[in-house]
């Protein structure tokens, strides 16, 4: 088995229209900057794939990775828990336009909703949001004497994810606070790749530091120097460069 | 104009109830200060939601290393200790009664312990992260706040009229003025600062402040 990938246009030419994708990240810290440029390139000379719905903790920063997506016009539905951030501009045009729908789930519960899609949960029950208005609709239940909210799992049709370690079986690890939703997002996606620093042979990574186990991960792509999108940020870079 | 507690002395204040070795997690911005004031001897572990547990102060400017931030997207560093975990368990120590404390802001606090920290009404884009989480599972809810807003109305009121982070989530308020518990659908004063008097105090509060035994000095060193 090999689930190597040799270029980043292969690993995204499988989105369709339509599609569902979960993308890693919180903030900068996470997310893989060069797979969601890798499909951009491949929407603006294709034209596809277009309408699609992005679930990430928010809603893109400056002008590159998911919030050059939305600039692109390839997405129609955010969900996320916080759609701000330093320079949120792209995403809040176009929501205040209507041109671009909102589904906004508090955090933790975004992220139990992605668990559960990946472990097989349809639904649960949480106290998060019982009683406010992103609760309003949900069915209700008490459980020993207190009140919790149903919600639904989150499941995906692609999840591009950033990790620090790959083998060719697909195992991975992390670097810091960079895994944040990576392992919850590569068990919910019917079809996972994660862009890695560095690829290793099986056995290059001890069993007990391997974080996603590799049948969760169906290709892998290296990026050796990978692009921190607070750097990028912070070097007011957009994407694809504008050239005068 | 009454003499107030500047944000930094509420921090200071809140930091005197945490414990030597009590799990914390402090929200954006105003709450975060409370880390600067720990007593001499006690050592809190600080959670963050992005998923870190024992995260050291910010690093020297230029030493930022952008994979490593606290839920506020700032730079944090790691110390001996530090534990690194994914978002279902970080909110699993949120939701799941592991925290002994989670300190938030607000901008309106209700005698039941309603609280309304994450939306001023349907204007703009909504945003709402951890705060709906982080006030369910922590053992002790607390708010940090002004006691009144800029224009002078009550933050501690009867009913919250801003959109709900969680129902009757709070446990003690640390407010400009005052100390002030939540027990049983009641604002009960714990301290209140010498210079203001009851009255005073209860003119600038939106619900009956309750008394239970003496109410305490609130004294806060210049920080």
């Amino acid at each position: 088995m090999d689930k190597r990938i040799a270029s980043l246009a292969e690993a995204v030419a499988d989105i369709t229209d339509n599609a569902t994708v979960m993308i890693g990240g919180f903030g900068g810290s996470g997310a893989p900057i060069e797979l969601i440029h890798a499909l951009i390139d491949r929407y603006l000379s294709t034209g596809s794939p277009g309408n699609l719905t992005v679930i990430n903790n928010n809603a893109g920063n400056g002008h590159v990775g998911i919030a050059a997506m939305i600039e692109q016009g390839m997405v129609a539905k955010m969900i996320c828990s916080f759609p701000r951030s330093a320079d949120p501009r792209v995403f809040t045009e176009r929501y205040l336009a209507g041109q671009i729908e909102l589904e906004l789930v508090p955090q933790g519960t975004l992220a139990e909703r992605i668990r559960a899609g990946g472990a097989g949960i349809p639904a649960f029950y949480t106290p998060t949001g019982f009683g406010t208005d992103l609760a309003a609709g949900k069915p209700v239940a008490q459980f020993d004497g207190r009140q919790y909210v149903q919600e639904r799992w989150l499941k995906a049709d692609f999840a591009l994810i950033k990790a620090e370690t790959g083998d060719h079986l697909g195992n991975l690890t992390y670097r810091m606070a960079a895994r944040n939703f990576a392992p919850l997002m590569a068990m919910a996606a019917a079809r996972t790749v994660a862009q890695v620093s560095r690829i290793v042979a099986p056995g290059g990574i001890d069993p007990e530091a391997v974080v996603t186990a590799g049948i969760f991960v169906d290709g892998l792509v290296a990026v050796p120097t990978p692009a921190q999108e607070e750097v990028l940020n912070r070097a007011n870079v957009t994407y694809p460069e504008v050239t005068a | 104009m009454t003499a107030k507690l500047s944000n930094a002395q509420i921090a200071w204040r809140a930091a005197q109830d945490i414990d030597d070795g009590a799990y914390v997690n402090l929200g954006i911005g105003f709450p975060e200060m409370v880390a600067r004031f720990q007593p001499e001897g006690r050592e809190a572990v600080f959670h963050t939601e992005n998923g870190i547990l024992g995260f050291g102060e910010a690093p020297q400017p230029g030493d930022e290393d952008w994979d490593l931030i606290n839920a506020g997207k700032k730079a944090v560093t790691i110390k001996p200790g530090t534990a690194f975990f994914h978002h279902a368990d970080s909110f699993a120590m949120v939701r799941g009664g592991h925290l002994d404390v989670a300190i938030l802001g607000a901008y309106q606090v209700a005698q039941n312990g309603d609280l309304a920290n994450w939306s001023t009404g349907p204007k703009g884009v909504p945003a709402v992260g951890g705060a709906m989480d982080l006030v369910h599972g922590a053992k002790r809810v607390a708010v940090l706040t002004d006691h009144t807003t800029k224009d002078g109305k009550p933050k501690l009121v009867q009913h919250c009229t801003l959109p709900l982070t969680g129902v009757a989530c709070v446990t003690r308020i640390y407010t400009s003025l005052a100390v002030v518990d939540i027990q049983d659908g009641h604002f009960v004063l714990r301290e209140k600062l010498v210079s203001i008097s009851f009255d005073e105090l209860q003119s600038l509060t939106g619900a009956p402040l309750h008394l239970d035994g003496d109410v305490a000095d609130l004294i806060a060193p210049e920080v």
